[in-house]
C-alpha cells in the first residue's frame, strides 16, 4: 500500500485502485523480484514472462539483449515446445506490439498478479498489508445479524483460478458469504487463497473480533433507548458462561472463538411470540449450524476422550448422547473442576506457543488432517 | 419520494396512493393492500392509538383524501400514512391473501438471496424482530439457513421491521409447508494448506452431534427428517461435502491446474 506511493502510477496501483479491486493489497516489488516466490506459476499463466513485466513496469525493448540471454537459460528448464514459441516471440518484441497482443497479456498479467496476491498475503508482510485493509474495514462486515456486525475478509474456496470468485468469511460465525456489491462478482476467489482467511486470524490472535456494538445496534435510529431495553436484558441472561473457562481452545483464545455463535446468537423463530416446535413438520432443523458450547471444555477432544475412559458412554462422540438445552450443564459439574485444574497445568505451555510462534508454524499447531 | 409526491397533487396521481406507494424505490418489500381489507374498522383495531392524524392518514390511504392541508400538514399526513400502511401490512400478509401474495414476491426473489454462500442464492422473507414499531428494522430470513442477514441496500436498511412482524414468514411455511426448502448438511471448511483448522473442526463435529440429538428427538415424535445430502446417495453426498475442497488442494499440490486459464469473468 505505502511501496509505490511516490511512483505516479505504477501497474500494480492502477491495478489495485481499479473499480472491484480494492480487496486487493499491493504487492511489493521485493516479492515478484523473488523467483523463489513465482515457483509453478510459469506454467499456469499464458505469457507468462510479458506479463511479468507489465507488472513490474518493465520496458521490453530497453533491455532487450539481456532479456534474450535470460529466455535461453530459462527456455532450457521450461518445456521443450514452449521453445519455438519464444524464440518467435522475441524478434516480434522488436516491433510495436499488436493491440490484441497487449490485452492478452493485460489479462495475463491480472491473472498472475492474482495467483502471486495469493501468496502474497500469507507471507508477513502481505499478512500485515491486509491487517492493515481489514482494520480499516475494507472488506466490509458479515451480513448475518447476530454477528454484529463483525469484520469480514475476503477469500477463496479454491486456489486454483476460474472456479468461483471471491467470497468473505467472517470469524464470528465462521461461514462465508456473498460480497454484497456485484463488482466483486467478477474478482477470483482464487487470488485470495484458501488458506488466507483462517490463517490470518490465527496470526493475529488478540485480534478483537467480537462484534462491535455500534454497529449492530446503528441500523436503528429512531429510538435507541427501546432497543437497549429490549435487548440488554436478552443479552445479559445469555452471555454469561460457566466460570474457569480456559483462555484458549484448540489453538484459538476462547472470546475470539466464534463470538457470533452460541447461546443468544441463534435464530429462535416465533408465531406470535411462542416458539415454533421441532414437533412441527416445518420446525427449525438448521440450529446446530449456529450452535456453540456454553461450557467451550466441550469442545477439547483430548479431554473428553480421557473422561470418556473413566465414564465409558456409549461410542456416541463429544456430548452426543446428551440433551440439547440442559444436557449441557449435567456433565458440566464435575467436569469443569477436573478441567480447569488440568486445563492449569497446559495453560502456561500452550500460551507461551502461541506468544513467539511464526505464522507458518501456528498453522501446523492448529492444523489437523483432513 | 415525498417531493415526488407532493408536486403531483393532481387528482389521478393521488388516487393511487397505494399503488405509488408499493412501485416507489425503496419499497420493494411490500405488497398491495386489499382495499377491503382496509375499510373493515376490524382489521385496523388499536391503530388509531398508534398512528398521529389516523383518519387523514386512513383516508390518505384509501384515496378518500381531500383535506385543503398546507404543505407541513399534508407532510404530517404522509408520514402518518405511511407508518399506518405499514402497520396494517403486518396484519395483512399473514392473512391468505396477503400470504398469497408475499409468496408471489418470493418465489420473484423480490427480497433478495441468501448472502451466505453455501445456500445457493435462496430467496429470502422479509421480517421483523419485534412486532412494536420503532424497535428494529427489516431483516431478511433464509428458509434454507434459517438464519436472518440485514438487507444489503441501504435503503431497506431504514425499513421497520415492525411493518412485516415476526411471525409472518413461520406462519407462510405452516400454511405453504411443501415449499419449506430441503436443508442442507453442507458448511464452510477453514483449510490451511489444505488442512483443516482443528478449533473449527471439533466445533464442527460437536454441532454434527446435536444434529443428531435433533434426528432423536424428532424420532420421538415419530417423524424422521432428512437433509438433501442424506436423502440423495452416498456418493453425491460426498460430491457435495468433502470431496471439492480436497481434490482441489491437491490439483494445487500436483500443479496440474495449468488447464484452467479463464479470469471466471
Amino acid at each position: 500500500m505505502s511501496s509505490s506511493e511516490g511512483a505516479p502510477e505504477s501497474w500494480i496501483s492502477s491495478f489495485c485502485s481499479l473499480m472491484g479491486h480494492e480487496f486487493f493489497a499491493e504487492v511489493s516489488e521485493d516479492f515478484i523480484e523473488d523467483d523463489f516466490n513465482l515457483t509453478g506459476l510459469q506454467s499456469q499463466v499464458p505469457m507468462y514472462k510479458e506479463a511479468l513485466e507489465m507488472i513490474l513496469d518493465v520496458e521490453p525493448e530497453d533491455e532487450e539483449d539481456e532479456e534474450d540471454e535470460e529466455e535461453e537459460d530459462e527456455d532450457d528448464e521450461v518445456l521443450g515446445e514452449d521453445r519455438p514459441v519464444n524464440y518467435r516471440r522475441a524478434s516480434d518484441r522488436r516491433h510495436a506490439r499488436v493491440a490484441s497482443d497487449l490485452s492478452v497479456i493485460e489479462s495475463s498479467a491480472e491473472l498472475l498478479y492474482g495467483l502471486i496476491h495469493q501468496r502474497y498475503i500469507t507471507s508477513r508482510p502481505g499478512i500485515q498489508q491486509m491487517l492493515e485493509k481489514y482494520e480499516m474495514q475494507h472488506f466490509g462486515v458479515c451480513p448475518r445479524v447476530n454477528c454484529g456486525g463483525c469484520k469480514v475478509l475476503p477469500v477463496g474456496r479454491y486456489d486454483t483460478p476460474g472456479q468461483e470468485t471471491v467470497k468473505l468469511f467472517c470469524p464470528g460465525c465462521m461461514d462465508i458469504y456473498t460480497p454484497p456489491n456485484s463488482r466483486f462478482h467478477s474478482v477470483d476467489g482464487a487470488f485470495f487463497g484458501t488458506t488466507f482467511g483462517c490463517l490470518f486470524f490465527m496470526t493475529f490472535p488478540d485480534l478483537g473480533i467480537g462484534p462491535r456494538l455500534d454497529a449492530s445496534f446503528s441500523t436503528v435510529p429512531r429510538t435507541p433507548t427501546q432497543t437497549g431495553n429490549r435487548t440488554q436484558p436478552q443479552a445479559e441472561a445469555e452471555s454469561p458462561s460457566p466460570e474457569n473457562q480456559p483462555l484458549e481452545i484448540n489453538g484459538v483464545r476462547t472470546d475470539s472463538f466464534c463470538p457470533g455463535l452460541g447461546r443468544g446468537k441463534v435464530y429462535d423463530p416465533r408465531i406470535y411470540g411462542f416458539k415454533v416446535s421441532e414437533a412441527s413438520r416445518v420446525g427449525p432443523r438448521m440450529k446446530w449450524l449456529r450452535m456453540k458450547p456454553r461450557d467451550i471444555y466441550e469442545l477439547d477432544e483430548v479431554m473428553q476422550h480421557e473422561e470418556m475412559g473413566s465414564f465409558p458412554e456409549p461410542k456416541s462422540g463429544s456430548g452426543q448422547s446428551r440433551g440439547d438445552k440442559d444436557g449441557d450443564m449435567d456433565m458440566k459439574v464435575g467436569q469443569s473442576q477436573e478441567a480447569s485444574i488440568a486445563n492449569r497445568k497446559k495453560a502456561p505451555m500452550r500460551r507461551r506457543r502461541v506468544g513467539d510462534a511464526a505464522p507458518d508454524q501456528m498453522s501446523v499447531q492448529g492444523a489437523e488432517i483432513g | 419520494m415525498m417531493e415526488d409526491f407532493n408536486s403531483e397533487t393532481d387528482s389521478d396521481y393521488t388516487s393511487y396512493w397505494r399503488d405509488w406507494f408499493v412501485s416507489s424505490r425503496g419499497n420493494e418489500y411490500f405488497c398491495e393492500i386489499d382495499e377491503d381489507y382496509l375499510t373493515d374498522r376490524f382489521n385496523l383495531t388499536g391503530l388509531n392509538t398508534e398512528v398521529p392524524y389516523y383518519q387523514y392518514a386512513l383516508d390518505l390511504v384509501t384515496d378518500v383524501f381531500d383535506l385543503d392541508a398546507d404543505d407541513d400538514l399534508r407532510e404530517q399526513i404522509e408520514k402518518s400514512a405511511r407508518h399506518l400502511y405499514g402497520l396494517v401490512h403486518a396484519r395483512y400478509i399473514v392473512t391468505t391473501r396477503g400470504l398469497a401474495k408475499m409468496l408471489d414476491k418470493y418465489k420473484k426473489c423480490d427480497f433478495g438471496k441468501c448472502p451466505r454462500v453455501l445456500c445457493d442464492g435462496h430467496p429470502l422473507l422479509p421480517m421483523g424482530q419485534a412486532d412494536l414499531p420503532n424497535s428494529t428494522t427489516v431483516k431478511l430470513y433464509c428458509p434454507k439457513c434459517e438464519d436472518i442477514y440485514n438487507p444489503k441496500s441501504s435503503r431497506h436498511a431504514s425499513i421497520d421491521g415492525a411493518y412485516f412482524g415476526t411471525s409472518f414468514h413461520s406462519i407462510l411455511f405452516q400454511v405453504y409447508p411443501a415449499l419449506n426448502p430441503e436443508k442442507s448438511l453442507r458448511r464452510y471448511e477453514p483449510r490451511i494448506y489444505g488442512f483443516k483448522v482443528h478449533a473449527a473442526a471439533a466445533l464442527a463435529r460437536w454441532q454434527d452431534g446435536h444434529r443428531e440429538d435433533l434426528h432423536w428427538r424428532l424420532s420421538e415424535f415419530d417423524m424422521t427428517h432428512k437433509f438433501i445430502e442424506e436423502s440423495e446417495s452416498e456418493d453425491d453426498a460426498f460430491e457435495y461435502g468433502e470431496e471439492v475442497p480436497e481434490a482441489n488442494a491437491e490439483k494445487v499440490a500436483g500443479d496440474a491446474a495449468s488447464g484452467r486459464m479463464d479470469l471466471g469473468n
